[in-house]
């Protein structure tokens, strides 16, 4: 199997977490697979993951489909999930 | 089968307009609500409550309470689960305080007894004493160097350092240098905006009727949007499992935000545990408002550079939300939805989470995102007058569209802003004649939408007609808009069709009703039930015929032979099929389980009119335009009362309505007289215009639209307010003693 | 604390129950004579959810004690309809969609029947005064404005 990297962009609140950088290169095929990567390379982002974020690919916010397919092109934004009223 | 994606037309059923399933019932006064069950030998409760907005929680003293005749049981925090930790912990601390008291009308014990007055009078006894401590209400204040500090090491690491401990969260976003935007820009605005809290104010206050044994097993009766959620946080908070606790939810008789919260069923639970006996707890109005959630506050600075010619060159924002005693204020979308509406290069938005000793901020309708257009769009109005250009042609010069950058990252899908603004534009409305003492605003709202776990059941009766069940309660016409969306992927009539919201022990777990969901993911989830019932519909005339089953189609309700090799029969109806289905394979059951990922992003456009009164500071608000894109209109008059109820709301919250708190930290207002409301005689008819610019994550294109209708109404209100007194009116609400104060400072200034 | 026997007529039956003499009107007809239809929203008289009438006059039934209930005639929401025919106001109720929640509308309907017994032909300004003790928060009152007009011109066009 190939290996797929792609690029996540973060809040910049986050850059506390992974050493200053906003966008980052994770291993991942899917949202599930993203979000896994994102704590093996950064720990630090495990707290903020676990509290619920969602994964926005290609414009379409994921908040919680960890099968969601993603691509090398995909444009990947990392935000808060949402809590509507 | 009906139309797939994308469509306006080609519906028989939606788009229409037919009568709501639970009418009669709420015409009658027979339909049931929190409040209106009982259950033999219930005993009535009561919650005994901080008066201090910051207090160590000395001493309980329950013995007098227990000791008065016909008192069951008194519970205080020792009486819950222990070990809790995260937001279980966070929302049992609130539910019932464990050593301090964080603000004016918190929950420290509470009593259940035969009689509801008996109840309240064994309240009064239990004797709890405090020692004050130091407290704060505003936002500003509350980040103050020398404010006391509501919890130490609430922070998360967030945060950057040297900032006061009350400020528990820290979101920065944006996009370009906003620096070099400035420098190109014509004219650059800044301005401070300040926003109160507001509550949801919906006209039931929070009830519940619940049995718990101490076998761990219970039942609860409760007005919730959520209760699937209402029965995790209940079973955590009392120590028992999830499956052990059934919650059935009543009609509810308001949300908006604030019943997706769990305050007094634990407390109903933990009671009847004690006394073996159903409890039923209701609150009483004043309860509601000095312990349930409002709004967050807000505090605000925007900056916006513009060009002569209206292209936004830069814009930024700090958005400081108040969110009471707990983490949790919504600032990362108050950020996030502050500039959406346009295609900005240089943007950058700062967002802080501030504890107080308030009640904890529940979400409002869109929660944060009103506050944020309100800075946003006074600001634009204040570009527009000074540069002298028409305010919807900036808009539409700037507005957001397919494959523009968000300010908030990612790029948006098929959005329908620009449509709104042509509509607004092409309304009547924008080109009639002021009135003396007139002025008129518009403004842009957005708001994200959201899908979430959903699961729906689609049962069919052998007389051919069909049983929905939805886990997400009705809170504006869901029922009737479910049983469209059924009739017609089934090609049978809306009235074969009832659709019921069941409880936890029928579905799989479905997200609380919130973020404008429920027409978007429960609307696609009873598609996808139908037409998974319609595959096994196919399937037993396809066997019935004894063809293959791809060689059967369904249309107009009837299973019919398609394409070359299927041969001739006679179509069979829905009815048919049900009648003989116990002898052709048994039940059919259409379901779906999933969490749907395709909400659509919304925007809306309103226009204003309002007069000011410049001897008295009273507005009075003479006409309003709602413009809003609802992708596809499932039920028009429930999208329109969606529209206009959310017109209204924001009204109350521009003019009206706000927490007041005194000096000791008490809040003020704790009822309908003074914490006024937008009443009949206060409000014009509200216009509406359905935009429809279909989700491509939706079959039909429905976008949610609960929510977004209350973004613009704060600014659009500021605008036209400000543009009828002449002067720019920055804090909310914008009650006659501030309209006075803000002539008089020009006056004299 | 000794009970009050209270007989009075509710909806045109007799009936009688024994109250707590703190107890409001709208306490006794929720809890001792199950009719639920009027609603505490504030329970200050600010909301109007539990409008009843009382010898025909409108009355916020959560500012009346239950025992002042003696001889008197009470009406409720559930006294409006005729058998299984809707009051004509209910129906277009149901027709404009002038309810969303639903738990302000007992009090709307009750309390809009009572203007039209006094003002058959009442203006959208006198409507929305008249109601203006009534809150919904769902609807914008548009729907309900909107719905009462209409049923007004009906019943006069039928009378």
């Amino acid at each position: 199997m190939l290996r797929q990297m792609v690029e996540v962009n973060l809040w910049s609140g986050l850059k506390a977490y992974t050493g200053g950088t906003q966008k980052v290169e994770v291993e991942a095929k899917n949202v599930g697979e993203l979000l896994r990567g994102l704590v093996q390379a950064y720990p630090d982002l495990e707290p903020t993951i676990e509290a619920g974020v969602s994964v926005a690919v290609d414009g379409r916010i994921i908040a919680s489909s960890l099968t969601e397919p993603i691509t090398p092109e995909s444009e990947i934004y990392l935000i808060q999930r949402l809590k509507g009223g | 089968m009906a139309p797939d994606g994308n469509m306006t037309n080609g519906f028989k059923v939606v788009g229409t307009r037919p009568k709501r399933p639970d009418g009669i019932d709420k015409v009658t006064g027979r339909a049931k609500f929190g409040a209106d069950a009982t259950a033999p030998g219930m005993l009535h409760a009561s919650i005994v409550r901080s008066p201090h907005a910051h207090a160590k929680i000395l001493k309980i003293d329950t013995s007098k309470a227990e000791a008065l005749k016909g008192v069951k049981a008194v519970v205080t925090r020792a009486d819950f689960a222990e070990g809790l930790t995260g937001e279980n912990w966070n929302i049992l601390e609130n539910v019932m305080a464990s050593d301090t008291a964080l603000y004016d009308g918190h929950a420290v014990a509470a009593v259940a007894a035969t009689t509801a007055l008996g109840a309240r009078d064994a309240a009064k006894l239990i004797e709890v004493e405090y020692e004050l401590l130091p407290h704060v209400t505003d936002v500003d204040k509350a980040m103050a160097d020398d404010a006391p500090v509501i919890r130490a090491g609430a922070a998360d690491k967030s945060v950057p350092e040297g900032l006061h401990p009350n400020v528990v969260r820290y979101h920065e976003s944006g996009h370009g240098d906003v620096d070099k935007g400035f420098s190109e820009a014509d004219l650059v605005v800044e301005d401070s905006f300040k926003t109160e809290a507001t509550h949801q104010g919906y006209i039931e206050p929070h009830a519940c009727l619940a049995q718990l044994g101490s076998d761990g097993k219970g039942e609860v009766w409760c007005c919730t949007q959520g209760h699937f959620n209402v029965q995790k946080v209940c079973a955590a908070l009392v120590g028992t499992d999830s499956s052990q606790i059934r919650v059935t939810p009543s009609e509810i008789g308001g949300g908006f935000g604030g019943k997706t919260v769990v305050f007094i069923e634990p407390v109903a639970l933990a009671l009847s545990r004690k006394a073996n006996r159903p409890v039923k707890l209701v609150m009483s109005r004043s309860e509601v408002f000095r312990a349930t959630g409002p709004t967050a506050s807000t505090s605000i600075d925007i900056k916006i550079g513009m060009t002569r010619e209206g292209k936004i060159t830069a814009a930024q924002g700090v958005f400081r939300l108040q969110g009471g005693a707990f983490p949790g204020a919504p600032m990362e979308f108050t950020a996030m939805c502050a500039f959406a509406p346009y295609s900005l290069e240089n943007v950058h938005q700062v967002g802080y989470d501030v504890m107080s000793n308030r009640p904890k901020q529940a979400a409002y309708r869109a929660p944060g995102s009103p506050m944020a257009a309100f800075a946003v769009e006074s600001v634009i109005d204040e570009l527009c007058n000074k540069l002298d250009l028409d305010s919807i042609e900036v808009r539409l010069k700037n507005a957001s569209k397919e494959g523009t950058k968000a300010s908030y990252g990612p790029k948006f899908e098929r959005i329908g802003l620009v449509e709104t603004l042509e509509a607004a534009k092409a309304h009547p409305h924008l080109t009639s004649p002021l009135a003396e003492g007139q002025g008129r605003g518009v403004s842009c709202g957005f708001w994200f939408n959201h899908g979430g776990e959903t699961a729906v059941s689609l049962a069919l009766s052998e007389d051919g007609t069909v049983a929905i069940s939805v886990g997400t309660p009705d809170i504006g016409g869901s029922r009737a808009s479910m049983a469209q969306m059924a009739a017609e992927e089934l090609g049978i009539p809306y009235e074969s069709i009832r659709t019921t919201v069941a409880d936890t022990a029928t579905l799989g777990y479905n997200e609380i009703s919130h973020g404008s969901r429920v027409t978007y993911a429960s609307g696609l989830a009873t598609i996808k039930a139908a037409r998974d019932a319609v595959k096994k519909l196919c399937g037993r005339a396809a066997a019935k015929w004894g063809i293959d089953e791809d060689a059967v189609v369904w249309e107009d309700g009837c299973a019919k032979p398609s394409g070359p090799n299927a041969g001739d029969f006679e179509p069979l109806p829905l009815a048919k099929i049900a009648r003989s289905m116990g002898r052709t394979g048994g039940p059919i059951v259409g379901h779906y389980e999933a969490t749907p990922e395709g909400a659509g992003v919304s925007f809306a456009t309103h226009i204003v009119d309002a007069e000011v009164d410049k001897e008295t500071g009273q507005t009075k608000i003479v006409r309003y335009t709602v413009v809003q894109d609802a992708g596809k209109a499932i039920h028009p008059t429930y999208v329109e009362g969606q529209f206009q109820g959310g017109a209204a709301q924001g009204i109350g919250w521009a003019l009206n309505e706000e927490y007041i708190y005194g000096e000791d930290g008490r809040l003020q207002n704790s009822g309908f007289l003074d914490y006024r409301i937008p009443v009949a005689s206060d409000l014009p008819m509200i216009d509406t215009v359905i935009v429809e610019v279909p989700n491509p994550g939706h079959p039909y294109g429905v976008r949610g639209v609960g929510e977004t209708s209350i973004c613009p109404p704060l600014a659009a209100i500021a605008n036209a307010v400000s543009n009828a007194a002449g002067v720019r009116l920055t804090e909310l609400p914008m009650s006659p003693p501030r309209i006075l104060a803000a002539l008089d400072a020009q006056a004299n200034g | 604390m000794s009970m009050i026997h209270v007989t009075t007529t509710v909806n045109g039956d007799e009936v009688e129950f024994l109250c707590d003499p703190r107890e409001t009107l709208l306490d006794v007809l929720r809890d001792r004579l199950s009719l639920t239809g009027a609603k505490e929203g504030c329970g200050t008289g600010d909301c109007g959810a539990c409008s009843v009438t009382v010898d025909d006059r409108l009355v916020c039934s959560c500012l009346m004690l239950g025992a002042e209930a003696e001889g008197k005639s009470i009406g409720t929401i559930e006294g409006m309809a005729d058998g299984e025919a809707l009051h004509p106001l209910q129906e277009k109720f149901i027709e404009y969609a002038a309810l969303q929640c639903g738990v302000c509308t007992p009090g709307v309907l009750v309390a809009t029947e009572a203007l039209l017994k006094k003002n058959p032909d009442p203006t959208e300004t006198e409507v929305r005064y008249w109601l203006a003790g009534n809150l919904c928060r769902c609807t914008g009152y548009d729907k309900i404005i909107r719905a009462v007009l209409d049923t007004a011109a009906d019943l006069r066009k039928a009378s």
